[in-house]
């Protein structure tokens, strides 16, 4: 029996074991939202945010939170052109999300029609691949492939773009179950010889460093990583990225590393003789001048792309693989080579060195102020809630302070636009999150600047009794840009200054949601204390420090060890 | 240290293929000297001869974005073996009076075929490998060329000798 478009690609998604989209209708997908209601209602939960570029967050917060790649159905034109940074957020953070875009029919393409966008040809540098459907009987197979691609190898975007006269026309449905791609075929087992060369490498270093990105979360190989680490007793430091892909309380934690990473972590890298580097990409904010990281390290690289190997940095061993098989089989490696307590004694130099930058440097701030410190207010929102939240966050100092203060333990609770840095990013993606796991606790931790890009989501969150928490960092000022100006700039506050801002408490309230103010620190607590027991969602208005600073900072452009301390 | 590359590349013949590799060097900041492109005997898929000046280290990025890309079936530095480029060259020439006859001599060395004729223009078709190409032009520029047009090199790997005769060479 022949079926509509509409219908072959909700049967597509129902067979890819979709249950929630995120989106926002018109007129070039009127008929797949109308055979949604009509035809599957039970099938889909569709969550309508009030903005195409929070449904693309939010379905990467729902992928991040979840693993599974996030879907995403908006309209042509400026619904498609909405998505565009959402699109780049996921590019350049490797997740997994499927956006489905109205196209106006195909007899209007290239005819500047009403709500006509090239879609394709916009998203074609932010997507890992996009798609215009060309007849009907190419759906299925096509929405197959997006998910194949979206999911698999490094994991990015896909675009589907789907004409109205497409979507109207008949075909008869055959899901593909698997595909054979031709032209795409990622490595994901590790070459050997490597693999025991890597091994033979970690067996004679006497300062390892483990440097583990997101790649580690999107593999799933937390616990490789874990159990490599413990086994070498090497120390492992995290990229932004990799939050939670190594628990931040463990002993051999250095925490995040980088421009605003800890002393210990720059340190510890910058002297290190052997860098096993693990589904990272040696960006710029981790590095600096690549000439001066870690120059006197032997460095492995285990990741999946291998335009990420040999693109910033030179490095002796490179792996392309899935970071779990490289590690599983790198841990086997390791305990065939009789790797041991001699080995490991080897490293309490190391060790000793480590915990005498900690000792040095520990992340510090003024604790004796009465006018709120935005550190306090992370600590205190890590303590009451035992590290158990999935984090979300915003971009600039509040990202920084949230990735510094809030030890994660556990990988898919940390999420955070890394590569784009994208302000808006938090809440919408706090939103998806929170409708992938209704029972768990979610906090996006932002800042008055950011929250004020996708502030309209409040009503997402009332629509659909989201119990999202938010925590505003209020300075009133752009604070990261801020405070460049500050040390780079002369002091000259060039449009940083946001004061002009609408009152929080009064906003939230407008929405139907829960505001709360603190001024003072000893009002932290009990603010804090009022949002985790309040059921629905709430916004905290933490008015603090105006002029505090995320530190340490490596400037730009400088070593990791040209730290700013203070 | 920019060589030059010439790079060949298998694609999948499909709307918005030629975006995704152009656009790809122009958002990467890679340098693009020349790009011919047409489908090869089986038309699903179209060869592209690329030409590019990079580093080595450029060039490795080069190649494996170009592999990252979806559409992109199979991709070659030829520049790394033995080849036989080509390009072809169409020229207007102002030839009158006793230029004519200068310009024919050049065109013979150079085995140019005439292909149009006026009262004071002359039209040359002249392929080759790059160095004869400039050597070509290089010639012909004082004395005038009118209009200039380039196809970008295409080229082809030379043949594998058989394992045998490279066996006994070694």
């Amino acid at each position: 029996m022949k079926i509509t478009g509409a219908q072959i690609l909700l049967r597509s998604l129902k067979a890819e074991g979709v249950d929630t989209i995120f989106g926002y209708p018109g007129g070039s997908v009127i008929d797949i939202f109308d055979a949604m209601a009509r035809h599957f209602s039970k099938d889909f939960r569709f969550i309508l945010t009030r903005h195409e570029q929070a449904a693309v967050h939010a379905a990467d917060g729902y992928a991040r939170a979840t693993g599974k790649p996030g879907v995403c159905l908006v309209t042509s034109g400026p619904g498609g052109t909405n998505t565009v940074t959402g699109l780049a957020t996921a590019y350049m953070d490797s997740i997994p999300v499927v956006v489905f875009t109205g196209q106006v029919p195909r007899p209007l393409i290239g005819n500047d029609a009403f709500q006509e966008a090239d879609i394709v040809g916009i998203t074609r540098p932010c997507t890992k691949h996009n798609y215009l459907v060309g007849s009907v009987e190419e759906l299925a197979r096509t929405v197959k492939e997006a998910f194949v691609i979206a999911g698999t190898g490094r994991p990015g975007p896909v675009l589907v773009d789907l004409p109205k006269d497409v979507v109207q026309s008949k075909a008869e449905f055959d899901y593909p179950r698997q595909i054979e791609l031709l032209t795409y075929k990622p490595t994901v087992k590790p070459y050997l010889p490597a693999i025991k060369r890597a091994a033979e490498l970690l067996a004679q270093a006497e300062r390892p460093v483990i440097y583990a990105g997101g790649g580690v979360i999107t593999a799933g190989a937390h616990q490789e990583l874990r159990a490599l680490a413990e086994m070498l007793g090497f120390p492992v430091t995290m990229t932004l990225m990799g939050l939670g892909c190594f628990p931040g309380t463990h002993p051999l934690s250095l925490g995040m590393l980088g421009m605003h990473g800890t002393y210990r972590a720059n340190m510890a890298v910058t002297n290190s003789d052997l860098l096993l580097a693990v589904g990272a990409r040696f960006d710029d904010r981790v590095t600096g001048p690549v000439e001066q990281f870690a120059p006197k390290a032997k460095i492995i690289h285990i990741d999946i792309d291998p335009t990420s190997i040999q693109k910033n940095i030179t490095v002796d061993i490179p792996i392309v693989a899935d970071a779990r098989q490289a590690l599983a089989k790198l841990v086997d490696a390791v305990k065939k080579s009789g790797y041991g307590k001699k080995e490991r004694e080897k490293l309490q130099g190391w060790h000793a060195a480590i915990t005498a930058w900690r000792n040095e440097q520990r992340l510090r701030y003024d604790r004796t102020t009465d006018t709120i410190k935005p550190q306090y207010v992370v600590e205190k929102l890590y303590e009451m809630t035992a590290g158990r939240a999935i984090i979300t966050t915003e971009v600039g100092q509040n990202q920084m302070w949230a990735a510094q203060y809030y030890l994660v333990d556990h990988p898919r609770t940390f999420l955070t636009s890394g590569g784009l840095g994208t302000m808006g990013y938090g809440f919408p993606a706090a939103i998806g999150a929170q409708v992938a796991f209704p029972d768990r606790l979610v906090i996006d931790i932002a800042g008055d600047g950011s929250i004020q890009m996708n502030i309209q989501e409040l009503a997402t969150v009332a629509q659909y009794k989201l119990p999202v928490k938010i925590a505003i960092l209020n300075n009133g000022y752009l604070g990261m840009v801020r405070q460049w100006q500050e040390r780079f700039y002369d002091n000259v506050y060039a449009h940083t200054d946001i004061m002009a801002a609408p009152d929080f408490v009064k906003l939230a309230e407008a929405y139907g949601a829960l505001g709360l103010r603190a001024r003072t620190t000893p009002e932290v607590e009990s603010v804090i204390q009022q949002a985790l027991e309040h059921n629905g969602a709430v916004l905290m208005d933490f008015v603090v420090e105006r002029e505090e600073g995320v530190y340490p900072m490596v400037p730009a452009g400088a070593s990791l060890t040209k730290m700013i301390l203070v | 240290m920019a060589d030059r590359h010439v790079i060949s590349v298998l694609v999948e013949n499909k709307p918005g293929v030629l975006a995704r590799v152009s656009g790809m060097f122009s958002g990467r900041a890679f340098n693009i000297h020349s790009l011919a492109v047409a489908p090869i005997l089986d038309t699903a898929y179209s060869r592209m001869t690329i030409v590019t000046h990079g580093s080595e280290h450029i060039v490795e990025q080069i190649i494996k974005q170009l592999r990252k890309l979806i559409n992109v079936v199979k991709v070659q530095d030829l520049t790394s073996g033995d080849y036989v480029e080509r390009e072809m060259i169409l020229l207007r020439m102002r030839a009158s009076g006793t230029k004519r006859a200068e310009i024919m001599q050049i065109a013979d060395i150079f085995r140019a075929k005439v292909i149009d004729v006026t009262h004071d223009t002359l039209s040359l078709e002249v392929s080759g490998a790059q160095g004869k190409i400039e050597a070509f032009l290089e010639l012909l520029e004082p004395m005038g060329i009118l209009e200039l047009m380039r196809t970008g090199t295409v080229a082809i790997p030379r043949a594998k000798k058989s394992s045998k005769i490279s066996g006994s060479q070694e």
